[in-house]
């Protein structure tokens, strides 16, 4: 797996819907969100990208207070631990969804710069998304 | 050969799932050679937690109120074709679940029905209250001086393979993990050791990818232009070929919607896993770092590579606690300056429940600019800059230990509609009681399953 483009190739802006889906699963207080690349050549870039920095401020303000990554390089995929996200949890939140089930849509949000030919994945049936160069 | 793979089909993931899913998943494995199973996955923390209230007003209640659902219309064809069901029906009432399975049978003239049962989760039936408040807590609120609703212990596998092996054709647990629905009946089958992690840990991945159901055949998954499924409403509940070596794959019911790819079982891996190289089990510590996702064939894909290390010293048991009421209700505005009323509307609530003295914490929505995502305080939607005009959908949420504070909360939002903004309408209110939770940890000496046949 090559971590870098290749020299002179045209990279875009993209949400990261575009490139990688994501899943979350919810205990007590604590979200996982798991994060996998349609094309597993995206998997370098993402970890270069999607820091727990960055995952932390997207969540900061459901009151997200950690966020470790894991990363499983063989899935290819990473798994996004968020502490303090869920308000009290599915047992103790006033938000509508207490789970946390939707929020896997919300890392999907951030924008990650990456080659053109990884922002339209191969399976897609849906015509080119807005793609900010 | 025959007895080589066991075949593990899913009929439900979580209390309330699809009651006809289990049909395709039976017909299917009716097709197959060798020994097949039948999981249904229903409880729960909250479902444990009510049916342990419902014991206490009437000992033969308790166990899953979807009980009759499920088991009914598939139990003479399992029988008829010796797929045995394993599930965690028993709730808090294995026994009782038992007599009622053996009354259903009795109804659809099957004779001669041996139904297990795996007993011994529950923690109050073994320590004081205040030895459970004394457990060291991992997870949720603190346990001092609190009344406790239920405390019951993950079992593992293995009481499930010994009423296995008591010749039990369906077997009632009441709380053990979601995983052994799958892992006892490998462990029946293959022989596998106390001690054989890795074997072990691919029976865990493949009962951790079936618990959930269509989730691994891409419900929860499909997202349109994106991650297509075909057929979605009729998706196909999963099925499990596991081998004696340890390999798994994923496939589903025949003649079903859905699918199974490597996205859906990579998403599904995943799924409410904290740290990969270590998901705790009582039977074993799963090490998914090295897990790989191969497509075999259409709707077949085979896992690989999950690794096992000893199972921990302790089991982890969730304490149920009283969580009072949970009070929400909703109005809509729609149309010119929408947006407006819709605050307005907001505004004309929280003064109100300044006067009549609301002291517990309540949460405003507007739902059609910014409500899943945002936090209490609303921060995303004050910085949003949405369509005065539109459909948007007032909504309050108080949890109270007092029924009444949230009746007072929810009454106003009923009351906006002679009280409030021009065009308010289309109000729902909803209050229910709450269930809070604690995970703490208990020696796994304390706990003694118990097996026997009902």
């Amino acid at each position: 797996m090559s971590a870098s483009p290749a020299s002179g190739e045209e990279m875009v802006r993209v949400r990261l819907h575009e490139v990688a889906h994501a899943r979350t699963g919810d205990k007590g207080n604590r979200l996982n969100v798991s994060l996998f690349p349609y094309d597993p050549q995206a998997w370098p870039l993402l970890a270069e990208q999607v820091t727990e920095a960055r995952v932390l401020e997207r969540y900061r303000h459901r009151g997200a207070s950690a966020v470790r990554r894991h990363d499983l390089p063989r899935l290819p995929g990473f798994n996004f631990v968020i502490d303090d996200v869920l308000e009290g949890g599915v047992n103790g939140s006033l938000n509508l969804d207490g789970h946390g089930k939707s929020l896997s849509f919300l890392l999907l949000t951030l924008e990650v710069e990456v080659p053109a030919r990884l922002a339209l994945h191969p399976d897609r049936t849906v015509g080119q998304a807005s793609v900010e160069k | 050969m025959s007895g080589d793979t066991v075949y593990i089909g899913c009929g439900a993931g979580f209390a309330g799932d699809r009651f006809d899913a289990a049909g395709p998943v039976v017909r299917t494995l009716a097709r197959r050679d060798g020994p097949r199973y039948l999981i249904f996955e229903v409880l729960a923390e909250r479902t444990l937690a009510i049916a342990q209230r419902l014991r206490r007003e009437d000992p033969e209640a308790g166990y899953s109120p979807f009980l009759d659902d499920y088991v009914r219309p598939v139990l003479a064809d399992c029988v008829a074709n010796r797929i045995r069901i394993v599930s965690n029906f028993g709730a808090a009432n294995p026994l009782g679940a038992a007599r009622r399975i053996q009354a259903i049978a009795a109804e659809l003239g099957i004779e001669n029905l041996k139904v297990g049962v795996v007993e011994g989760d529950d923690l109050l039936g073994i320590m004081s209250a205040d030895e459970v408040r004394a457990l060291p807590t991992v997870e949720g609120l603190p346990l001092a001086g609190v009344d406790l609703v239920a405390a019951n212990a993950y079992l593992g596998a293995r009481p499930v393979a010994a009423a296995l092996a008591l010749g039990a054709d369906v077997v009632a647990v009441g709380r053990c993990t979601d995983v052994a629905l799958t892992l006892g009946p490998l462990i029946h089958e293959f022989g596998w050791a106390e001690d054989d992690w890795d074997r072990l840990a691919a029976g865990t991945v493949a009962g951790h990818l079936l618990e959930c159901g269509a989730q691994v055949t891409g419900s929860y998954f499909a997202d349109p232009g994106y991650k297509d499924v075909p057929a979605l409403a009729r998706v196909g509940f999963p099925i499990g070929e596991i081998g004696r070596d340890g390999s798994v794959v994923i496939t589903k019911a025949e003649d079903t919607g859905g699918m199974v790819s490597e996205r859906t079982v990579k998403e599904q891996i995943l799924y409410e896993v904290h740290d990969p190289s270590a998901y705790l089990t009582p039977d074993v510590v799963l090490d998914l770092t090295g897990v790989e996702v191969r497509q075999v064939g259409p709707d077949r894909v085979a896992v690989i590579g999950a690794a096992g290390h000893p199972r921990p010293p302790t089991l982890k048991a969730t304490v149920s606690l009283d969580g009072g009421w949970l009070g929400e209700a909703e109005m809509s505005y729609a149309g010119p300056n929408a947006l407006a009323r819709a605050e307005l509307a907001v505004e004309v609530l929280r003064e109100r429940f300044a006067t009549l003295g609301v002291n517990s914490p309540v949460r405003y929505d507007i739902i059609g600019v910014m409500s899943t995502f945002d936090g209490d305080g609303a921060p995303l939607r004050k910085a949003a800059a949405p369509s005065p005009d539109g459909d948007y959908r007032v909504r309050v949420a108080v949890r109270s230990l007092d029924r009444k504070v949230a009746e007072r909360v929810t009454n106003e939002v009923l009351a906006l509609y002679c009280c409030g903004p021009a065009g308010g309408g289309g109000q729902r209110q909803s209050i229910t009681s709450q269930i809070q939770t604690a995970s703490v940890l208990v020696d796994r000496d304390r706990v003694r399953p118990r097996v026997a046949l009902a």
